[in-house]
């Protein structure tokens, strides 16, 4: 059955492809723009938006959404301590095992455990939800178009309907999924957190915020790729300035 | 100095006591000088469009060195290789910056690549007597493609999965035994873990394979050396510059601009080229709504797509297929096709706007490929699709006939040195 529907849509909706695409609903909207500190040629994450942003993550998005890539110890590279590392670790209860008498158990985490998954698997995950799997935020800013401004948007793009358009129960019209009809509730309202640091609380701030802290699950090595660019970038403009000059002093003789 | 008997006082004399005791055991080093040092001369008049082919070469050892490191990390289980990859890319040392070279390089190598035939194409380098060194870099030509779109399937990823399952079922349209076949090309009733294995293993073997047809490619290369951009043959020694050092310090120069270009990619927009969907994990039961494969395959995909009508009792995809191969297999023809007996586009009038008109053709069938078939896409694709064989099946062989070529040059060296006031018709780059 699944063989025959696999080949089937594959053949469908791969060769004569996309016509499977439901008509209109192809109307994607742009992501609002916004300047992050990560781009640009020396862009480096904001420390404190990561946190903050790692902070919503905790008090909304994780009730529902996994971050399976990431690992505690990886919160170092957003200005955590060690300490602060193994104490958000703690707050954690980790499935290991199995024990000596065959049992799993459960544990506190560790900085070495990565964040662990709301659900314990996609079939619970969509049980819970209305038939909706929450996607794992890891990878997200990556795996969507303009990712880091996607999300950004996203959060905050919960709107009225235009007159005329009817969603399914249970979802909710938002201007910036595709197909404007999500499954997600708006996840954030003014002032739901509180930061220690004494952010505003507007759900524009939580929004860039998270987005921060995604775009840096989706890509922490960012900062190390954009300075080792640098440098390689610098050594091969002056070694292909060589190569040239030297080019040039040898065809001389040829000419 | 004791020599050879098969090659008696010949080839350079060394100095060096160690470098003598190896040579006259091991001709490395008169191998070397011959094959890219000051022993094989090359015309002194080629232009930067002929960096491409060492470009080429240098590209192609990137990939298999990044690629066997990733492949110390990688995991081919269709359980595990998205997470193994994310795991190179958080874990491993410099993975990231692995994994980043090795799928840009692969846009990088079909860039230079892509440019390397069109090089070709303009200059005539595909006629007597070098029809089979040109064949011999068809030949490379699909293996990169066949190499390039199983490295694709292997992050197992949405686009990889769907892309497999899309280019797979192409078999599906060979009559009678197409089910069958692509039933074995699967190792099972759909894309899965047998297909992920054995693509892993020949996306490993093939690079090899194009090692060894690029070692045929190159011989066929030194048995007439490089063609020019003038496309006549050398007449005297002055025509020619001793490989060693005008194009070793050419090619470098090449490469360093080739390697910022390479720098700024990996390094800034490591991700410019690639899809989104192919950091969603492979989903069977989800298809994406739009399946594109990677820009290097756009002209091919948009051929493939272009025929949306069965004739006679030939149906639609059949023919999108057998035209798809056929774009690539029209080239293998192509010496035989292009009856003209000047090279050069330079002193072909007519054939040089229609090679132009071909390039834009492929730039467009590229753009089309990226686009869902309907309406005007389809159209479009169309046009481009029976522009690019007529091009190959009808121009070419009229032109061959009909065009009157300009006069050519007496002589390479004779433009180039610019002592000839008559005749120089451009002078080389």
């Amino acid at each position: 059955m699944l063989r025959t529907m696999v080949v089937s849509t594959l053949i469908l909706g791969g060769l004569c492809l996309v016509k499977a695409a439901p008509a209109g609903a192809q109307e994607e909207a742009v992501p609002l723009q916004r300047n992050w500190s990560f781009e640009g040629l020396f862009g480096t994450y904001d420390r404190s938006a990561a946190q903050r942003g790692l902070q919503v993550y905790r008090e909304v998005c994780q009730n529902c959404h996994g971050l399976k890539y990431v690992a505690f110890r990886n919160l170092e590279a957003l200005g955590f301590t060690e300490d602060e590392v193994s104490a958000i670790a703690a707050e954690y209860q980790i499935t290991d095992g199995p024990n000596d008498e065959g049992e799993m158990y459960e544990r506190p985490g560790r900085p070495s455990d990565r964040f662990p998954s709301p659900f314990p698997n996609d079939q619970a995950a969509r049980l819970a939800n209305g038939g909706a799997l929450p996607p794992d935020l890891s990878l997200i800013t990556k795996a969507r178009e303009d990712g880091s401004n996607y999300v950004y948007s996203l959060l905050q793009g919960y709107e009225e309907p235009p007159p005329g358009e009817q969603g399914l129960e249970g979802l909710y019209y938002n201007a910036y999924f595709p197909n404007h009809w999500i499954a997600m509730p708006p996840p954030l309202s003014d002032g739901q957190v509180t930061f220690a640091d004494g952010s505003s609380t507007s759900v524009e701030q939580m929004a860039s915020d998270v987005a921060t802290f995604l775009t840096w699950t989706a890509e922490p090595m960012l900062e190390a790729r954009k300075q080792t660019g640098l440098k390689v970038l610098l050594f091969l403009v002056v070694l292909t300035g060589l190569f040239y000059a030297s080019k040039r002093r040898i065809w001389a003789s040829a000419h | 100095m004791t020599t050879s008997p098969h090659a008696p006082g010949s080839g350079p004399q060394y100095d060096n006591a160690v470098i003598r005791w190896i040579e006259y055991r091991l001709p490395v080093f008169s191998f070397a000088d011959s094959f890219m040092g000051s022993g094989y001369p090359a015309p002194r008049n080629l232009s930067y469009w002929w960096n491409f082919g060492s470009l080429a070469g240098i590209a192609l050892v990137l990939q298999i060195v990044t690629g066997v490191v990733l492949a110390m990390h990688y995991v081919a289980h269709a359980d595990m290789a998205f997470d193994s990859v994310e795991r190179i890319m958080r874990d491993v040392n410099f993975g990231w910056l692995l994994r980043y070279a090795h799928s840009n390089g692969a846009s990088m190598f079909f860039i230079v690549v892509y440019i390397h035939v069109f090089r070709g194409l303009y200059y005539g380098s595909y006629k007597a007597p070098r029809e089979l060194l040109w064949m011999l870099g068809v030949v490379i030509l699909l293996l990169m493609m066949a190499t390039a779109f199983m490295g694709y399937v292997l992050p197992w990823g949405q686009m990889s999965f769907w892309a497999a399952t899309v280019i797979t079922n192409l078999f599906s349209a060979i009559p009678l035994v197409g089910e069958g076949v692509v039933t074995w090309l699967w190792g099972g009733f759909a894309v899965g873990n047998p297909t992920l294995n054995r693509f892993y293993a020949l996306h490993y073997l093939l690079p090899f394979v194009i090692v060894g047809v690029v070692g045929l490619h190159l011989a066929a290369l030194h048995q007439h050396g490089s063609n020019n951009p003038l496309g006549i043959e050398r007449k005297s020694a002055k025509d020619s510059l001793p490989f060693h050092p005008y194009y070793t310090i050419k090619d470098l120069f090449g490469l360093g601009v080739f390697m910022i270009v390479f720098a700024l990619l990996v390094f800034y927009w490591p991700n410019l080229l690639g899809h989104p969907d192919n950091y969603i994990p492979a989903n069977p039961m989800q298809t994406p709504p739009h399946i594109v494969p990677e820009w290097y395959f756009l002209p091919f995909y948009a051929i493939l797509r272009a025929i949306t009508f069965n004739i006679w009792f030939i149906p639609a995809k059949l023919i999108g297929v057998i035209l798809m191969f056929g774009s690539i297999i029209v080239l293998f023809f192509l010496p035989w096709l292009d009856g003209s007996p000047v090279r050069s586009g330079r002193f072909r009038p007519i054939f040089k706007w229609f090679f132009w008109v071909l390039v834009l053709d492929c730039v467009m069938l590229g753009y089309l490929g990226a686009h869902p078939p309907e309406g005007v896409y389809v159209t479009l694709a169309q046009i481009g699709t029976a522009y690019y064989f007529f091009h190959f099946l009808i121009l070419l062989p009229l032109l061959g006939k009909l065009e009157r070529p300009r006069p050519l040059p007496s002589s390479i060296s004779e433009p180039v040195l610019g002592r000839a006031p008559a005749a120089s018709t451009s002078p080389a780059e």
